[in-house]
């Protein structure tokens, strides 16, 4: 696949990921509408939502003025190289910030200058794995501020949750983070979460659960039943959309596992809005194709 | 659904109550975390006359130019709790009558809507779509190239602006009663 062709396809990526949300969100917010049941102002902001969502879609603007932190989580073939795939990512991520589909949110931390294009050290986010099957996969998360803000990372025991080294302690911690984030990471939300793993990769396997489907089964059993328990116990906090009341306070819930080391148990839990922007695309013989328009 | 004209009275402000649904019309300002930091370390000269019984926006949008005129693509609230340090003080030094943000914000900005007739406004987080609908004109913009896009001071004019009352000059916060309400199902869930 030419250079030309690669960097619009990933600029489409962007701007489908923007502004348009997926199919499995939508989904999971018309539950939480029926959940609320008739009249119930909780039923109403979710309803506001969907049809903010509905007006971005047609008129290709942002769901979130928030565009996010760009993470790419790229597998390609013997017929793709790194470089240039990172190379059309970041001349397609240009393109959607002039083109108004990103907002610039790339700041440099120690002089305050936001770089105008969301380039810069560490933005966009790559992780890059090598496949030996011919072909590409990108799958694209916009990852919004205000939620990454809420997320957070527990080294167990924790003497305050009394939670301990188990899978106990990884539930008690999850109900932490959602009831402190209240609110302020745009309710409801979903929660991806790394239980072990070092304090770097326990954090980035966390935010490779968001890239799962809302609707699927963990392949664990013992944690698709932690799942199931906690997306009932988080949505009984009553902390709502908005954090304005109501019975839908999280979408998803979704646990991964890493290895630890012995001294250690790391659970981090990264927690996005409802504003949940994603989109994958693969190539195939020159083909490219979404999984969802 | 109660009407609100900028600028506004004191008054008028007094005699909202936290769950108020209202909708806003007339010219205020966005100012998030570079912007308060500002407002507080200095007089503010360029906005201060602006802000006064106006309303402040936590807001940093994506905003398009076209020649040399700037419209709002993309506006919902950004997170309110980041400049709990700066609002009460520039409530009382600006004179400001009402915040609009999302999550709500903390004692201190409570205390200073109820000393100096403020509210504390909720707008949908993530409603960045519909929201830009409701800013019919951008008019001005403070500190654009110092503090890039998200966090220049906007001047704008909004039309039929929703918003709900979550914290009232009275003392009473939405936010602290979910909170509270919600921390009874969390013990509860802890010790289980």
């Amino acid at each position: 696949m030419d250079r030309g062709r690669l960097e619009e396809s990933l600029f489409d990526l962007i701007r489908r990921a923007s502004t348009s949300l997926p199919p499995d969100v939508v989904a999971a917010m018309r539950r939480g509408i029926a959940a609320e049941g008739e009249g119930a102002s909780a039923g109403t902001s979710l309803e506001l939502m969907l049809e903010n969502a509905k007006q971005a879609r047609e008129g290709t603007t942002p769901i979130c003025q928030d565009t996010g932190a760009l993470l790419f989580f790229v597998e390609y073939g013997p017929d793709f190289r790194q470089k240039e795939i990172e190379e059309a990512a970041r001349a397609a991520t240009v393109r959607a910030t002039e083109e108004y589909i990103l907002r610039p949110n790339a700041v440099d931390p120690v002089t305050g200058a936001n770089s105008g294009n969301n380039l810069g050290p560490g933005s966009p986010d790559f992780h890059f794995n090598q496949r030996d099957e011919e072909g590409l996969r990108v799958r694209l998360l916009l990852k919004g501020g205000g939620s990454e803000n809420v997320g957070a990372q527990y080294k167990l025991p924790d003497g305050r949750l009394k939670a301990g080294r188990d899978l106990e302690g990884v539930r008690k911690c999850i109900i932490d983070t959602v009831y402190n984030a209240q609110g302020k990471g745009c309710a409801p939300g979903v929660v991806g979460v790394c239980a072990g793993g070092n304090r770097g990769s326990s954090f980035g396997w966390s935010k490779e659960q968001l890239l799962r489907d809302l609707g699927d089964t963990n392949p664990d059993p013992v944690l698709a039943e932690l799942e199931n328990t906690l997306m009932e116990e988080l949505n009984g906090l009553g902390i709502g959309p908005s954090g304005f009341g109501g019975k839908t306070t999280v979408l998803g819930v979704k646990i991964g596992k890493q290895h630890r080391l012995p001294a250690c148990f790391f659970v981090s839990v990264s927690y996005t809005c409802w504003a949940y922007r994603k989109a994958f695309m693969s190539v195939q013989g020159g083909e490219v194709t979404y999984d969802w328009d | 659904m109660i009407g609100i004209k900028l600028p506004v009275s004191e008054e008028e402000i007094r005699k909202l109550k936290a769950g108020d649904e209202i909708s806003i019309t007339g010219v205020m300002i966005t100012a998030r975390d570079a912007a308060h930091k500002y407002l507080v370390e200095t007089g503010g000269e360029d906005v201060k006359d602006l802000l006064r019984d106006s309303m402040i926006y936590h807001c940093g949008p994506v905003v398009k130019k076209e020649g040399d005129k700037y419209s709002f693509v993309a506006a919902g609230p950004t997170t309110s709790i980041r400049e709990e340090p700066y609002e009460g003080p520039v409530i009382a030094k600006y004179g400001v009558r009402g915040v609009i943000g999302k999550g709500g914000m903390g004692p201190d900005t409570l205390k200073a809507c109820a000393e100096h007739g403020c509210v504390y406004l909720s707008a949908v987080g993530g409603l960045a779509t519909t929201l830009a609908r409701s800013v019919v004109e951008v008019l001005d913009v403070h500190k654009l190239e110092e503090f890039g896009v998200p966090e220049a001071m906007w001047v704008i004019r909004v039309e039929n602006f929703p918003a709900v009352v979550t914290m009232d000059s009275h003392g009473r916060s939405v936010h602290d009663e979910i909170e509270k309400l919600s921390r009874k199902k969390y013990e509860e869930l802890l010790e289980k």
